[in-house]
């Protein structure tokens, strides 16, 4: 029984004496503060064990009140809603009472980072094991104190009850606000998605009135007393070195704190303007160093071979033998496409504000991996980790692009030389030339064809934009796919589904250009190809919703379509263009994408994602490029760069299909890759001009 | 010193005439509801109200704001409760990261007083100097669509 008078008995006890003190209770309280979780001393990162205790993941306030720890970060796929939903379902408790703390290396148990479409399949789930072992808890204890055996325990609506008709309690009550070291197990029995009630339900965005009402603080907003704004002197180009800086003129200037530390110059001020003023009056001489330009890229791409593997992941697949398949098909298709960088263009640019406290840095900042930053910073500043903390406010998107602590090592430099904290907030034209861009990538596809529409060979060499989704989804005899690394000119990272948007835009075009080889429509052209039951099912939703059969072939307008699979998710897409050949111009007028990555956790939430991945793939499928020269970036402005905006927006319709009977996959990811090709596609139907390149039509359609 | 009239409080600065509006709601005033963007008015993100018109605050120059009513999204409505617009934003899930929200929330309330009753193509010719790159602009429009139907009934 935990009666309250045992709280004072807990106190000196050691973990092990406190377990035989409570016999064969499953429940371990110990009075350490629920705020205090921190990680095994010394523990390293990448080598990190997840934690096996509940009170690592989740704990009951006296008040009831329900607080989740996950080193994961909300970047606007609304995880914070859904993962509330998770913990909601389990715990049968209100949503309302549920606050998720998240991507605070103090409190929350290490986590690699918030990418690879992973917090559904893998956080969710933890999340709900630890929720359910706590129900466990409950009901121990419920049993416990009412002397009934546990199946007369009934847990609903965040309250826990016995067989008498008195017999109510609180969640506090029955924990105390104790933390609760029972160990998770795996097999903590997980409500399933046929019952859910919370989970596969749409949800709004659980502190969605926070950001309405701008009241929401995201990392660029924070202010702590006596901070001041720091600035850092760029180079004028990648590749250059600083050979000298005459600081003079700028340490003159009132209140300003100049710093150099190696290649490292900045400014602290009490205002932004004047940091920036500062750092516009240093004197810098630079040594520059030739680059490579965009005119020579692809060319350069397939010269120059990395020596590590990158990515990760054996790259190369081999089945059958290319040459047989070659030598059975009745046509044979050579062709190469190629794809731009492009530039996450987040509409919060990277920002941080560090402090320094008694040796000790903290750091707030937004990024897609907090503990990874931690450790940046750890290095640059020769610390262990346990000095350095890093909180990630809900932030102003990321898309793969906010991997780094650029930032956060830049406003730690200043803090630490100032004596005080500073934030960094980089401007956009800093966003767009020294964060990281989508990688660029060459890829050659030599395939073979039956009349009959059998694709008999498929062979396909990634040149540097990577190897997610680089195997075909296709059932072809005959395979050879292989990922080379090369050296890029430009500084490149993660993006939103990685190089799944390169592999199926040449895949997806090369199944186009091989459907009219053989005079075939290019839907039943891909189901010949398609064993897979579920790419079939998307292919087929898709079609039937856009009405892909019955489609009018008017002068002007095309039609295309595209499918694949990624991180668990499966995505067809078809698009109509409206191609003007006067003018060029090429508008994409109609979206219809079915996606399907089991069970659907937040309906309304799944859609937005698959929406807005429609949108912001427009922009990589039509015109989004970086233009660089000499190491310099040339469009580093919204009003150079252009972004889909809502003249660019098509009619869209998405089609889930909700496999209950399947664990649930990511979906903020996944849902881009296929608007690029089906939109090549439609220009192709529109006119029979094959475009190989994206963007598609950076200017218009030339022809 | 330069008098500021925001969210109907009186506020006295001393920073240069030149310097954008931006800057001293969010650093010097603590107003952060308006963000940075882009800096050169082609994003939208800091979108508040002069007048009742929509004025991109990076660069507007506190100059020009002297003696007018700038209003930004926290005073839009009174401590707690919330504007139509909002209320609408809310009910169509039109956010994501919510980076661009409150800028688009302001455009959209100038829009509305300007056309109680706007469609779609004069919504997407108005609003497109708002970039949201999660990429929501479907479900802006129709919670614009919406505070709009809401706002005709309630007027």
């Amino acid at each position: 029984m935990m009666a309250p008078g045992r709280a004072a008995s807990e106190t000196l006890m050691d973990r092990r004496d406190f377990f035989r003190a409570l016999g064969g209770v499953v429940v371990v309280l110990t009075v350490e503060p629920a705020e205090g979780l921190q990680q095994a001393p010394g523990a390293r990162s990448g080598a990190q064990q997840t934690p096996r205790e509940i009170a690592a993941w989740l704990h009951i306030g006296e008040d009831s009140a329900i607080t989740v720890f996950t080193g994961k970060v909300e970047v606007g796929q609304n995880i914070r809603t859904s993962l509330a939903q998770a913990v909601a379902e389990e715990l049968r408790a209100p949503i309302e009472r549920i606050r998720l703390v998240m991507g605070d290396t103090d409190r929350t148990p290490f986590d690699m980072g918030t990418f690879g479409s992973r917090t559904t399949p893998f956080m969710a789930p933890q999340l709900r094991r630890a929720a359910a072992a706590m129900r466990e808890v409950l009901t121990d204890l419920a049993a416990e104190r009412w002397g009934c055996s546990r199946e007369r325990i009934v847990i609903g609506d965040g309250m826990v009850k016995g067989p008498g008709a008195a017999q109510t309690a609180s969640f506090g009550e029955l924990t105390q606000g104790k933390r609760i070291l029972k160990e998770i197990s795996d097999a903590a029995p997980l409500t399933p998605a046929g019952r859910w009630s919370v989970l596969g339900a749409s949800r709004p965005k659980v502190d969605g009135a926070a950001f309405v009402t701008g009241r929401h603080q995201f990392p660029s907003d924070l202010r702590l007393p006596g901070m001041l704004y720091g600035k850092v002197l760029r180079p004028p180009a990648f590749g250059a070195s600083l050979v000298s800086a005459d600081l003079s003129e700028a340490q003159r200037m009132p209140g300003v704190i100049v710093v150099r530390e190696g290649n490292f110059v900045g400014a602290a001020a009490p205002d932004e303007f004047t940091a920036s003023q500062a750092v516009a009056a240093i004197r810098a001489e630079w040594k520059l160093t030739p680059q490579p330009g965009a005119g020579e890229l692809f060319e350069y791409l397939k010269k120059n071979p990395a020596e590590t593997q990158g990515f990760g992941g054996a790259p190369r697949h081999e089945a059958g033998s290319i040459e047989q398949g070659l030598a059975a098909a009745d046509h044979q298709l050579r062709q190469t496409y190629t794809v731009a960088y492009i530039a996450h263009a987040p509409l919060e640019p990277r920002a941080a504000v560090a402090q320094w406290e008694e040796g000790k840095l903290t750091v707030w900042t937004g990024t897609q991996r907090p503990f990874g930053v931690r450790s940046e910073l750890a290095q640059a500043f020769g610390l262990p980790e346990s000095q350095v903390r890093v909180l990630v406010p809900d932030t102003g998107s990321g898309y793969g692009g906010k991997h780094t602590g650029d930032a956060a090592i830049e406003a730690a430099r200043l803090a630490r030389a100032a004596g005080r904290p500073v934030k960094v907030v980089w401007t956009r034209e800093e966003e767009f030339t020294w964060a990281y861009f989508r990688p660029a990538g060459l890829i050659e596809v030599t395939s073979g064809v039956r009349r009959d529409g059998t694709v008999t060979a498929w062979e396909f060499h990634n040149y540097n934009s990577g190897p997610a989704a680089i195997r075909t989804p296709y059932s072809i005899e005959h395979q050879r796919i292989e990922f080379h690394p090369a050296r890029s000119p430009l500084r490149q990272g993660s993006y939103r589904a990685l190089a799944a948007t390169a592999n199926h835009f040449a895949r997806e075009t090369h199944m186009d250009e091989l459907a009219a080889l053989v005079g075939m429509d290019p839907l039943e052209f891909r189901l010949r190809n398609a064993k897979d039951p579920r790419l079939r099912a998307v292919l087929e939703a898709a079609a039937e919703k856009f009405g892909w059969s019955r489609r009018k072939k008017d002068p002007g307008v095309g039609y295309g379509l595209a499918a694949g699979f990624e991180k668990g998710g499966y995505v067809a897409t078809c698009a109509e263009v409206a191609v003007d050949r006067a003018t060029g111009s090429v508008r994409v007028v109609r979206v219809v994408e079915a996606f399907e990555c089991g069970a659907v956790v937040n309906p309304d939430h799944l859609r937005n994602q698959v929406e807005g991945s429609i949108i912001m793939g427009l922009g990589g499928a039509l015109f989004e490029a970086v233009e660089f020269e000499d190491g310099r970036i040339l469009n580093p402005r919204f009003s150079a760069y252009r972004v889909p905006r809502f003249s660019d927006l098509p009619q869209i319709e998405v089609v889930l299909l909700d496999r209950k009977d399947l664990p649930p996959a990511g979906g903020g990811e996944t849902p881009i890759v296929g608007i690029a090709p089906a939109a090549g596609n439609a220009i192709f139907d529109a006119t029979g001009v094959r475009l190989r390149s994206l963007p598609l039509v950076p200017h218009g359609l030339k022809t | 010193m330069i008098e500021l009239q925001v969210n109907g409080k009186t506020y006295r600065t001393s920073a240069p005439a030149e310097r954008p509006l931006l800057n001293v709601l969010r650093d010097e005033l603590g107003l952060t509801g308006a963000k940075y963007g882009c800096g050169e008015g082609q994003c939208g993100a800091c979108t508040v109200l002069l007048d009742g018109r929509a004025v991109r605050s990076c660069v507007t120059p506190l100059r020009a704001v002297a003696g007018r009513a700038v209003t930004t999204i926290e005073g839009l409505a009174p401590a707690g409760g919330l504007h139509p617009v909002q209320e609408a934003f809310l009910e169509a899930g039109a956010l994501q990261c919510g980076y661009c929200t409150p800028g688009m929330i302001l455009s959209a309330v100038a829009l509305l007083s300007r056309n109680p009753d706007p469609g779609v193509a004069e919504i997407v010719r108005f609003m497109d100097g708002n970039i949201c790159r999660c990429g929501v602009y479907p479900r802006i429009i129709a919670a614009i669509r919406s505070a709009a139907a809401r706002m005709r009934r309630s007027a």
